[in-house]
C-alpha cells in the first residue's frame, strides 16, 4: 500500500505544477482517483494495475489542466503571460522588444515636443496628438508579441490612422474647448484600440475582454509606481544639479516627456512578464480602498441629502463627480478581476454594492440640478461631454448595483455582473469615439 | 503485470460502439443536470451514473468532468460544497439550483426536437444498431 501512496503522492505532485489548477480542483481529483482505485481493487485488481488504470480514465494531466484553465479563463491570463518562460532565447528577446517600442515612443513623442516648442508655447496640435505619439508603439508592441496576421495588422492600424486624419484635418478653433476634450478623449479611443491587437483580434470574446480589464488595471498600477520613481529619481537630480549652476528645467523639459512615453510601454510590459508580483497586489488594493471609499461615499451622500446642493456647486462639479464614478468604476472592476467569480457572496462585495449605490445617490442628485443648470444655460463642448459621460456611468452602476444586489440576495449569480461590464466596455469606446469624432464639428470646433 | 493491464485496457474498448465526441461534449451538460436533479452527488458518482445510463456506450476522460461541473457552477446551475462522505473522504458535493432546472428543462426541449427530427427522417421508428452494446 506504502508504493501506492508514493505514486498518489507523485501524481499529486505533478497536478499541482499545472497552473490552471488550484489545490481544491487537485484535492477534488485525488479523490475521484481514489475512488477510482477503490472500485478497482474491490473489483480484484491489484493496487498497482488499478492506479494506472484510474490514472488512465482520467485523462492526460496537461489535457485536464488546459481544460481546466479555460474555464478559468483568470488563471489562463496568468498562463498566457507567464508562457514561454524557461526558454532562454525567448527571455532575451522578450525585454529587448519592448525596450526598442518603448524608445522610440520616447523619441517620437520628444521629437513632436521639440518641434511644436511644448511647454513654451503651448502649440494645440501637441496636446491633441499626444497619444498618437505613444499609444500606436503599444498597440504595436502587442501585434508583434501575439503575431497577428496581415490583415489583422490592417485592422489594428485602422483606427491610428483614421483618428490621425480626423484630429489634424479637422479645423479646430486654437484654444477653443473642443481641441481640450479631443486631447482628453483620444488617449482612451486609442486605449480601446490597443485592446484588439492585446486580444489578437477576438474582441467578441467576453473572457478576452476581461483579461483586457484585467491588464488595464495592472497597466495602471505600474505605471503610477513608474511615476513614482520617476518623480523621486527627477526631484533629487534638481535637488544635486541646482547647486552646481547646472538649468535643471530644462533637463525635466527633456527627460520628463520621455520618460511618460517609454513607461507606458514599459508598463505594459511588466504586466505581461512580472505578473505574479501584482497578482497579489491588485486585491490587496481593493480590499484597503473599498471600505475607505464606501464610508466616504455614505457620509457624503448623507450630508448632500440633509443639507441640500443649494448654490454650492458650480460648472465643475459635474467634472469632479464623473471622476468619482470613474473611481468607484475601478474599484468594481479591480474587485471583480480579483475574485474568483465562483465564490459566494462575502463581506467585500456587500461593502462595495454600499459605495456603488452611495455613488449612485450623490450622483443621482448632481445630475438633476445639473439637467436643471444646462436647461438655463445651454449646452457647450465641456458640459456635452461631461453630461454624457456620466449617464454613460450612471447607466453602468445602476445595473451593476442592480445585479449585484440580486448575487447579494443569492438570486442570481457573479457572472451576470461580469458579462454587462465586459460587454459595457464597448459603450464606452462608443462614447469617447464619439467625443472625438462627432462633438468638434457638432460645436463648429469652437 | 502490465500486460495484463494494456489486455484490459483493449478488452473493455472492444464492443464499446464510439460514441462521436462532439456529440459526447454536446449532451454532457443536459446529462450532469438529468443525473444532479436525482440528487445531489459528487464526481466520481455521477461518472459512474453516466456509465451505468449509457450502458458504458458513452466514454468521458474523467477529469474533463470537472470544468464542465465549474462552469455549470460559474454559471449558477449548480451550487457546490465540501462536505466528509460517509466513508471519511472529503468530497465536493454538487446539487442542482432553479436556474439549473430551468436550463435542463431547455436542454430537453432541444434534445426532443432533435431526436423526433431524426426520428422521423428515418421513417417514423429508431433503427435497430447492427452492433449494439455488449
Amino acid at each position: 500500500m506504502d508504493q501506492l501512496e508514493l505514486e498518489i503522492a507523485e501524481w499529486r505532485a505533478h497536478l499541482e505544477r499545472s497552473p490552471g489548477l488550484n489545490g481544491r480542483d487537485v484535492e477534488e481529483l485525488e479523490m475521484h482517483l481514489r475512488d477510482q482505485i477503490d472500485d478497482l481493487v474491490a473489483a480484484g485488481l491489484a493496487a498497482d494495475e488499478a492506479f494506472i488504470i484510474a490514472v488512465k480514465r482520467l485523462g492526460s494531466i496537461d489535457e485536464v489542466s488546459q481544460e481546466f484553465a479555460r474555464e478559468h479563463s483568470g488563471r489562463l491570463w496568468k498562463q498566457l503571460v507567464l508562457s514561454g518562460e524557461g526558454d532562454p532565447q525567448a527571455t532575451s528577446h522578450r525585454w529587448l522588444e519592448p525596450l526598442l517600442f518603448a524608445v522610440a515612443a520616447a523619441v517620437v513623442t520628444q521629437g513632436a515636443r521639440l518641434a511644436a516648442g511644448f511647454p513654451d508655447d503651448q502649440e494645440s496640435w501637441f496636446l491633441r496628438n499626444a497619444a498618437l505619439f505613444v499609444l500606436p508603439f503599444l498597440a504595436g508592441y502587442f501585434a508583434r508579441r501575439r503575431g497577428l496576421a496581415t490583415s489583422q495588422w490592417l485592422v489594428a492600424v485602422a483606427p491610428f490612422a483614421v483618428s490621425a486624419l480626423l484630429v489634424n484635418l479637422y479645423p479646430f478653433v486654437e484654444d477653443g474647448s473642443t481641441t481640450f476634450l479631443v486631447a482628453a478623449h483620444l488617449p482612451a479611443v486609442l486605449w480601446f484600440a490597443v485592446a484588439y491587437p492585446y486580444m489578437s483580434g477576438t474582441l467578441r470574446s467576453h473572457e478576452r475582454r476581461m483579461d483586457f480589464v484585467r491588464f488595464t488595471g495592472e497597466w495602471f498600477i505600474y505605471f503610477a509606481l513608474l511615476a513614482l520613481g520617476g518623480g523621486v529619481l527627477m526631484g533629487i537630480t534638481v535637488a544635486i544639479l541646482t547647486p552646481a549652476g547646472v538649468d535643471a528645467e530644462a533637463i525635466m523639459e527633456w527627460v520628463l516627456p520621455m520618460g511618460a512615453a517609454g513607461a507606458v510601454i514599459v508598463a505594459a510590459w511588466l504586466v505581461e512578464s512580472k505578473q505574479r508580483v501584482i497578482e497579489n497586489m491588485a486585491p490587496v488594493l481593493t480590499m484597503v480602498f473599498t471600505p475607505l471609499f464606501a464610508v466616504m461615499l455614505v457620509i457624503a451622500a448623507i450630508v448632500y441629502a440633509a443639507t441640500g446642493l443649494g448654490g454650492a456647486f458650480d460648472r465643475e462639479l459635474l467634472g469632479v463627480f464623473d471622476l468619482l464614478m470613474v473611481v468607484v468604476l475601478g474599484l468594481v472592476l479591480y474587485g471583480m478581476s480579483a475574485r474568483d467569480p465562483g465564490q459566494q457572496p462575502g463581506w467585500m462585495d456587500r461593502i462595495q454594492f454600499v459605495a456603488v449605490v452611495a455613488a449612485l445617490a450623490l450622483d443621482l442628485m448632481v445630475l438633476g440640478a445639473m439637467i436643471v443648470r444646462i436647461g438655463d444655460l445651454g449646452f457647450t463642448p465641456n458640459r456635452t461631454a461631461a453630461l454624457g459621460l456620466n449617464i454613460v456611468l450612471l447607466v453602468n452602476l445602476v445595473v451593476t448595483a442592480w445585479l449585484s444586489g440580486r448575487f447579494l440576495a443569492r438570486r442570481g449569480t457573479f457572472h451576470p455582473i461580469e458579462r454587462w461590464q465586459t460587454g459595457y466596455l464597448a459603450v464606452f469606446a462608443l462614447w469617447a469615439a464619439t467625443v472625438v469624432v462627432v462633438l468638434p464639428p457638432l460645436f463648429s470646433f469652437a | 503485470m502490465y500486460l495484463v493491464v494494456i489486455c484490459l485496457l483493449l478488452l473493455a474498448k472492444e464492443g464499446w460502439l464510439d460514441i462521436d465526441k462532439d456529440l459526447v461534449a454536446a449532451s454532457a451538460t443536459p446529462l450532469v443536470l438529468t443525473i444532479l436533479e436525482e440528487g445531489e452527488s459528487y464526481g466520481y458518482a455521477i461518472l459512474k451514473r453516466v456509465r451505468e445510463l449509457s450502458n458504458g456506450e458513452m466514454e468521458w476522460t474523467d477529469g474533463m468532468l470537472y470544468p464542465l461541473l465549474h462552469r455549470l457552477h460559474r454559471l449558477g446551475l449548480v451550487t457546490h460544497d465540501w462536505r466528509l462522505s460517509p466513508e471519511g473522504r472529503r468530497r465536493r458535493y454538487y446539487a442542482i439550483t432553479d436556474e439549473g432546472r430551468a436550463a435542463l428543462e431547455e436542454h430537453k426541449r432541444q434534445w426532443v426536437a432533435v431526436a423526433r427530427t431524426l426520428r422521423d427522417a428515418w421513417g417514423g421508428a429508431l433503427p435497430t444498431l447492427a452492433s449494439g452494446s455488449p
